[in-house]
């Protein structure tokens, strides 16, 4: 454990200064939306390449901690208190629907079926709130509008000191940086071996006396937590939320941005979330091609031909490169395993 | 009275645009245990290749009947070959790859027919009964679904090569070892998937006006109603179908739409939870 931390560590600073000399290259209003992005993925690349949760509607988290903190924010007029139920609500939330699938034992693509239908739910819910009866406090839903004007993040007990700018660029980098960290602490943590271990083989650990189901809600629910997080601190960014945030390509991309970077690891999801929502936006700027083309030819690719992701392809690639020739197992991607095919 | 029939008129027409929609899903899902994303964008091409054909003079039938499922079913024999084929027995995968399919066709689309809505007028015009007055396109549509269904069960049930699809899906080394090839066995099943659902396509390019991204109304509405319905493949399709359409229209008539489509997705949810490998898991267990 202590050498995995020390190694996370490592990552850690390496990234602390690749995203403090990032802002040089590209700017922070951009490169702000990029970290936000990269906290989103690393939501999913956690449920999905440790606890084998394959959730088509991650959206639905990051959708959640957007309205709940705008809401709030509304409501209350500082930032604290909302920041922090932008977290809560997504995870309690993520935990009442993972209570209700794992319990009921549901299997690979009947628990995307749920994440997908729960996700187009809140889509079609917030889409038909433009009427003055939907009201939460003073905050009107507004429909296919969204919510606009709500007080954006402040320094804690200051409504009026504003974080924006360069300041958010940091704020949001450093939340990666702890996020980031905090997962790897779980995973190293005796309850992330166990994940690991219900991915692999779920019947054989229940046979040693684990409660699988709990361990898959509890998991389930702090990937809601992190996404729940991304959300708030885009909607201080975005200055607005809108139902778009819910839509079937909002959870399309969060998928392809593990599927690129890699499951089965941590930093490739937020590389894979960095490197695609800058493609976009590059690709956003041109109109030869369309955008939906490229993103949809990279993710076809992707899969059958690097079904393992860049980052560890890439790190194979390289030890291979380095170091003796060895025999080692390669790890399989866990949406593909036999006991998966069993099932269906 | 009139009220009574169109109520009746109206949940009839959803339950059969549900099977319309889902059935092109279910032969591919049900058959193949392939999960195909791209649907509803395969419908998409089916609908511009009925409007492409229309504007270009061909009647109207021949081209929702005969042009849709022939271009789109040669577009999924293209797709088996080139994608799907690589991935059997991962069927993860195959709903990632299928998606980003389903990205590519709608960038396509938007790149040759621009993001603007198109569509042709339908070909029955509408009629009162009492007071009240119907699309008389439901009716088509109606028969449609009705004859897909007829025509799926004689293929599966009545059919030397229905026969040997069954049996190809069900054990691929004793199909292979008596002289059936099933690589090819699932190739034809995905180009009848296929064609279903470009006929589907073309059935509701008069009724709708097209888009790119209008693939992403049907996906849903069939993905659920195939994992809802279960293994087998005709009567998973049709009791779902049974359920769905006429829980969303129930609640549609009484409140809007909105409340229909939310009711239909809620009971999903609720359905799926407590027969978690779909109706046909349960009930009218063997059934084809």
């Amino acid at each position: 454990m202590r050498g995995e931390m020390r190694h996370a560590l490592l990552v850690a600073i390496v990234s602390a200064i690749v995203l403090a000399v990032a802002p040089a290259l590209i700017g922070t209003y951009t490169l702000t939306l990029l970290v936000i992005y990269g906290i989103l993925a690393l939501s999913l690349g956690l449920i999905w390449g440790f606890g084998g949760i394959l959730c088509f509607g991650q959206a639905a988290f990051f959708g959640l901690g957007a309205y709940t903190y705008a809401i709030a924010a509304i409501n209350i007029g500082e930032s604290t208190v909302p920041f922090l139920l932008g977290i809560a609500i997504p995870f309690l939330f993520a935990a009442a629907l993972g209570a209700m699938m794992f319990y009921g034992r549901l299997s690979d693509v009947y628990l995307g079926v749920i994440t997908l239908v729960v996700t187009l739910l809140f889509f079609r819910f917030m889409n038909s709130t433009a009427g003055p009866e939907y009201v939460i406090g003073t905050a009107r839903l507004g429909g296919f509008n969204g919510i606009p004007g709500f007080q954006t993040l402040n320094v804690p007990g200051d409504p009026s000191g504003y974080i924006f700018g360069d300041a958010y660029y940091y704020l949001t980098a450093v939340a990666l940086l702890i996020v980031y960290l905090l997962v790897r602490w779980l995973l190293a943590s005796p309850f992330g071996r166990i994940a690991m271990a219900i991915r692999e083989n779920e019947l054989r650990v229940e046979l040693l006396g684990y409660d699988a189901r709990a361990r898959k809600t509890l998991l389930f629910s702090i990937g809601g937590a992190i996404a729940g997080l991304a959300g708030t601190l885009y909607a201080s960014w975005a200055e607005i939320v809108t139902p778009g945030m819910f839509s079937l390509g909002q959870s399309a991309e969060i998928i392809i941005w593990c599927i690129v970077g890699g499951l089965g690891t941590l930093v490739g999801p937020v590389i894979g979330a960095m490197i695609l929502a800058y493609l976009k936006f590059a690709l956003g700027q041109q109109s030869v091609i369309d955008n939906t083309l490229v993103l949809g030819a990279i993710l076809i690719l992707c899969v059958l031909l690097m079904p393992r992701g860049v980052v560890p392809t890439l790190g194979t690639e390289l030890r291979r490169s380095f170091q003796r020739p060895q025999t080692g197992g390669t790890r399989r991607r866990p949406g593909a395993s036999p006991a998966e095919r069993a099932h269906v | 009275m009139d009220l009574a029939a169109i109520f009746a008129v109206e949940i009839l027409y959803a339950l059969a645009s549900l099977v319309v929609i889902s059935s092109g899903l279910a032969v591919v899902f049900g058959m193949m245990r392939v999960i195909n994303l791209a649907h509803g964008e395969f419908m998409m091409v089916g609908g511009y290749a009925t409007i492409v054909a229309v504007k270009s003079g061909i009647n109207i039938y021949i081209a929702m009947l005969i042009v849709a499922p022939i271009v789109v079913g040669v577009l999924g024999v293209i797709v088996e070959r080139l994608i799907i084929r690589r991935l059997y027995g991962r069927l993860v995968d195959t709903m990632l790859a299928t998606w980003g399919l389903s990205l590519l066709l709608i960038g396509l689309a938007s790149m040759i027919f621009g993001n603007t809505t198109t569509g042709i007028s339908p070909p029955i015009p509408g009629f009162a009964i009492g007071r009240y007055q119907v699309n008389g396109y439901s009716f088509f549509i109606i028969l449609a679904a009705v004859a897909i269904l007829v025509a799926m069960f004689a293929v599966l049930a009545g059919t030397r090569a229905g026969l040997v699809a069954r049996g190809a899906m069900q054990n691929p080394a004793m199909a292979s070892a008596l002289g059936y090839n099933p690589e090819r066995v699932y190739m034809l099943t995905f180009f009848a998937g296929s064609a279903l659902a470009g006929l589907a396509g073309g059935l509701f390019a008069p009724l709708l006006g097209l888009v790119p991204t209008i693939g992403s109304a049907y996906i849903a509405k069939a993905f659920i109603t195939v994992i809802s319905g279960g293994a087998s493949v005709i009567a998973g399709l049709v009791s779902s179908a049974v359920l769905f359409g006429a829980t969303s229209q129930i609640f549609t008539l009484a409140t809007t739409p909105m409340v229909g489509e939310i009711a239909l997705l809620l009971i999903a949810v609720v359905l799926l939870r407590l027969l978690p490998q779909g109706i046909t898991s349960r009930f009218f267990r063997g059934a084809m």
